[in-house]
């Protein structure tokens, strides 16, 4: 029995898009559900009835996906002019660029967004395999204050300047 | 003559030094869009919605406009010279475009497609001159229940014309309803989707999203299969034409806006069908069958002008109806939601000056692209030499810079970020991008007209289709959703 469990998951990881639309679909329902019933609002369709609809399509396309994949249907990964689907995914650097992204949402605070941003931008390309220990940083840098002075300064749209700028 | 004296006015809005230089900053991005690799139209203009904050909404399109023109002009420079499309409008180009450059006649190739480009441009937006006011006209006085019946062709459409897979675009579609439904009920103020955080109440910024699953899952994907040699571009010389090769491409010049120009106004996935079906004609048409494959200049020259004629064909459908045939229109919708201008109808009628203008300005942005691209071909080709290292965590960096710029809240980086791998997985999974930006975009407003509908009709479901024009609009997703049986109907009836 298991074994024919884990022949029928083998090579099927896209079971799990639909289990997440399951998901998805059970979270819209309960939340639709739980509205206020009495603020029926203006007119007729009250604010749960979309919802409700969303929710059951949801539902309906989990169900409809696992079946076409059961049936060995297969979601085309997408292409393009540097992705090559021929090698396996290089899931270790999405997990890099993550981590990066993510240390840049909590610096940008503390650090302000010249210093930030241009690690933001060393970390990536690092991740992405350039290794020149001199010019990344540079272009690093050079990109973030210019992107800093671009935007702060000439159209007004406000980033934070962090201690650097305040000695500047 | 009416559209004749709004569009003399609209060159006045044009060509105001301000306007031009965005007009110029337009193209120049587009065209260095279209040449890299990596990077579409739809992520620049993206990107660039936050740039347009402090803009006024006039330069803003214009310059988003010279963007999409842009794009389809250097999209197919990459094609020629390195054979992997840089849009995928420009795919086609690469069957002909790419052998030709193989053979020494790349400069040829490069001029047969912008020449191309150019052409199809100018008839499509001639087209779009005399057709769009007519079409706003007629449809001036819809109401809730028109509106509702052409977004729901919106989501049929896009789910079951793109794509390889239904299931799989109505997965994506219903994901970016979920997204448009969390913050607050426009009508009654209820939360939904909130959990009672603060943050979600005012919903998911469509920045966010279209940034997110735009750029972010884009560059995350292509680092997960980054191609790790690089393709060589063939060295070229400056584009050029004999008397033999204008002899043979005048004509397809021609035909290419009408193939590409009423395909790029309805909802059939942009410029793809259009430059296949029009590579498919000239290659029936042509006297020289045998060079096909083998770098015939009529197959870049047809397709490319169809190309940019459903550049124009797209605007029609979105200025006039509000209606996103592509991806472009789609953010290009976002913005106008961003400065509170409702695209539809009365745009001509509120906002004469930003349509004209805009329109116009895609004349003077048509002038440009020719001017830049046919000397300047061997520039732009030095830019696929940039390190993807460098081109993919830019990406990520003026990602990061946008979703910042919207709100100042390091958390919107957060959930750009989850947003970034939804976007992933949709690409790994076969889910195509589109249907979900779509769904975010018209999902809320949908909504409004559907309650407001059936407000007026007290309840009753046929107020959803009391008019003719609604009627008509359904009988036609009614046709896209049995589209496959119908094909499987024709084609078991007409013997082999």
């Amino acid at each position: 029995m298991t074994t024919t469990l884990k022949s029928l998951l083998r090579g099927r990881s896209e079971l799990g898009v639909g289990a997440l639309l399951l998901l998805l679909g059970v979270l819209v329902l309960t939340d639709a559900l739980t509205l206020d019933a009495d603020v029926t609002g203006r007119g007729p369709v009250g604010p749960a009835t979309v919802p409700l609809v969303v929710g059951c399509g949801l539902l309906i396309v989990a169900v409809l996906l696992t079946v076409d994949v059961l049936r060995g249907g297969r979601g085309e990964a997408e292409s393009g002019e540097d992705v090559d689907l021929t090698e396996p995914a290089d899931w270790r650097t999405v997990l890099l660029l993550a981590g990066v992204f993510l240390a840049f949402a909590v610096l940008i605070g503390p650090l302000g967004f010249p210093v930030a941003g241009a690690l933001l931008f060393w970390g990536a390309a690092y991740a992405l395999g350039s290794r020149h220990l001199h010019r990344d940083p540079l272009i690093a840098a050079g990109l973030s204050l210019l992107t800093y002075a671009v935007f702060d300064k000439l159209l007004g749209v406000p980033l934070p300047g962090g201690p650097l700028m305040g000695v500047i | 003559m009416d559209s004749l004296n709004s569009l003399i006015d609209g060159f006045g809005t044009a060509l105001t030094p301000v306007n031009l230089l965005w007009a110029a900053i337009g193209v120049l991005l587009g065209t260095a869009i279209g040449v890299l690799p990596g990077i579409g139209p739809a992520m620049a203009v993206a990107l660039l919605l936050p740039v347009t904050y402090g803009l006024e909404p006039t330069g803003a399109f214009i310059m988003f406009a010279g963007i999409y023109y842009g794009a389809m002009f250097g999209g197919s420079t990459t094609s020629i010279l390195l054979n992997t499309p840089g849009e995928s409008a420009a795919v086609v180009a690469a069957i002909e475009g790419n052998p030709m450059a193989k053979t020494g006649r790349g400069a040829q190739a490069l001029a047969a497609a912008a020449i191309g480009h150019f052409a199809g441009g100018m008839i499509g937006t001639i087209l779009l001159v005399v057709l769009a006011p007519t079409v706003a006209a007629l449809a001036v006085d819809i109401g809730a229940p028109d509106y509702l019946a052409l977004m729901v062709l919106a989501f049929i459409a896009v789910t079951s014309v793109l794509g390889s897979s239904r299931i799989r675009g109505l997965a994506s579609l219903l994901i970016g309803l979920t997204i448009g439904l969390v913050g607050l009920d426009q009508m009654t103020g209820q939360q939904r989707l909130t959990f009672g955080s603060l943050q979600l109440a005012d919903g998911v910024d469509v920045v966010i999203v279209a940034v997110g699953l735009f750029a972010i899952g884009e560059a995350l994907w292509v680092a997960a299969h980054l191609r790790r040699t690089a393709g060589e571009a063939i060295p070229v010389g400056r584009p050029w034409l004999g008397g033999d090769d204008v002899r043979r491409t005048w004509k397809s010049w021609l035909r290419g806006p009408l193939i590409g120009f009423p395909f790029g106004a309805i909802p059939a996935g942009g410029a793809e069908i259009p430059t296949f079906l029009s590579y498919v004609t000239e290659k029936r048409l042509s006297k020289h069958k045998e060079q096909f494959g083998k770098g015939a200049i009529e197959g870049v020259a047809g397709p490319e002008s169809a190309a940019s004629a459903s550049a124009a064909g797209t605007l029609v459908s979105m200025l006039t109806l509000g209606l996103p045939t592509t991806a472009v229109a789609a953010v290009m919708l976002a913005a106008f939601q961003q400065y509170g201008i409702q695209p539809g109808p009365l745009l001509f009628e509120r906002e004469p000056e930003l349509v004209w203008g805009l329109i116009a300005s895609l004349f003077v942005g048509m002038v440009l692209l020719l001017a830049l691209n046919l000397p300047l071909a061997p520039v732009w080709a030095k830019l696929l030499r940039i390190p993807r290292p460098y081109l993919y965590a830019g990406i990520l960096f003026f990602a990061a810079v946008g979703a910042y710029a919207v709100g100042g809240e390091a958390l919107d980086l957060v959930v750009l970020l989850v947003i970034g791998l939804l976007g992933l997985g949709m690409r790994r999974y076969g889910l195509p991008v589109l249907p979900a930006v779509i769904g975010v975009i018209l999902g809320p407003a949908a909504e409004q007209q559907l309650r407001r509908a059936l407000q007026i009709s007290d309840g009753s479901l046929t107020g959803l289709v009391n008019t003719p024009f609604a009627i008509t609009v359904y009988a036609v997703v009614v046709i896209l959703l049995a589209w496959p049986l119908l094909r499987r109907a024709i084609t078991r009836r007409t013997p082999h």
